[in-house]
């Protein structure tokens, strides 16, 4: 387990993020990243969720979900957790979340045309 | 949604957070304003320079270091860091005869309020699974060979605990400033896959 590909897969993704930040370290990869773990953060601060129940989600997703090897799709998992509560406790509906994607969808296939 | 749908491009996701993020606004659960500040804080201002400085403190301040040790997080506190996923800090601390090392096998528990965010790889389920099965082959993958007579203590993060390692200060650095010495503090060497920096610059 020596080899070249694992040391990758453990630290292979350290030396392509090293963007300066204050604070030394580049956490997200994409900005939807940034947005999804704000959303959750604030839902928190807000009362709004449960943390713990939330991670009790997040634990299932990757177990369910995960890959071998890599992190990347993490903040996926985050997003679909947090989606899974969110829809389990009825703040949203799957309809809503749907009819609301599709108009963003619209929106920024539009955007890109121009 | 259903589960057959993941691995979806980067797009879609990036459409579903914020179809998400805009409902929520929208319901009046959250505001646009209270994510950037999340988003900000923990993209800038939380960081592994928190637990650095806990660390330097650590290594002048001997009373400190006991209080750390009999309650993490009320130390911690002390010098302001705290909240959020970081209620209850122990802190475990390397000896020349114990290397402590930090994981959560289950998802990605991590010190926030001292560490900030964890790093890809301590996410990644290679990292989660490796680090218990063969701590000592992970850490040398990180470049740390500890010597085989250096017992490695693995510490699995949960929901009601959070660990940092507290480094043993390098030699050579007994004339520095706490200030300096909290420069050398690296994260990696708070979360156990690395050491402290030597005051030339090389690793400890």
């Amino acid at each position: 387990m020596k080899d070249a590909s694992a040391l990758e897969a453990i630290t292979g993704s350290i030396g392509a993020k090293a963007l300066p930040r204050r604070n030394g370290e580049l956490v997200f990869e994409a900005p939807w990243e940034s947005r999804a773990f704000g959303v959750a953060v604030a839902l928190h601060d807000a009362g709004a969720i449960d943390f713990e129940r939330f991670r009790a989600h997040l634990i299932a997703e990757i177990a369910e979900h995960g890959t071998n090897t890599e992190a990347e799709g993490y903040y996926e998992h985050w997003l679909d957790a947090l989606q899974q509560l969110l829809l389990e406790e009825g703040v949203v509906s799957e309809p809503e979340l749907d009819a609301r994607a599709a108009t963003i969808a619209h929106e920024w296939a539009h955007d890109h045309d121009h | 949604m259903s589960h057959d749908d993941h691995h979806h491009d980067h797009d879609d996701v990036a459409v579903r957070a914020a179809a998400l993020e805009a409902l929520l606004v929208e319901k009046g659960l959250i505001s646009t304003d209270a994510i950037d500040a999340v988003v900000d804080l923990y993209e800038n201002d939380v960081g592994p320079q928190n637990g650095a400085r806990v660390v330097a403190r650590a290594w002048v301040d001997d009373a400190y270091r006991e209080r750390l040790h009999a309650n993490g997080t009320g130390a911690i506190g002390e010098l302001g860091y705290g909240g959020f996923e970081g209620d209850t800090m122990v802190v475990v601390e390397n000896t020349p005869e114990v290397h402590n090392v930090i994981v959560c096998t289950l998802c990605s528990c991590y010190p926030w309020p001292v560490l900030g965010l964890p790093p890809s790889w301590y996410k990644s389920p290679a990292y989660r699974a490796r680090v218990v099965a063969e701590p000592r082959a992970v850490l040398a993958e990180f470049g740390l060979e500890l010597d085989p007579d250096v017992e490695i203590r693995v510490w699995d993060s949960t929901a009601e605990v959070r660990y940092l390692v507290l480094p043993m200060r390098p030699p050579g650095t007994e004339s520095l400033e706490e200030d300096e010495l909290a420069a050398l503090v690296t994260r990696d060497s708070m979360v156990g896959t690395g050491l402290p920096l030597s005051p030339t610059g090389a690793a400890a």
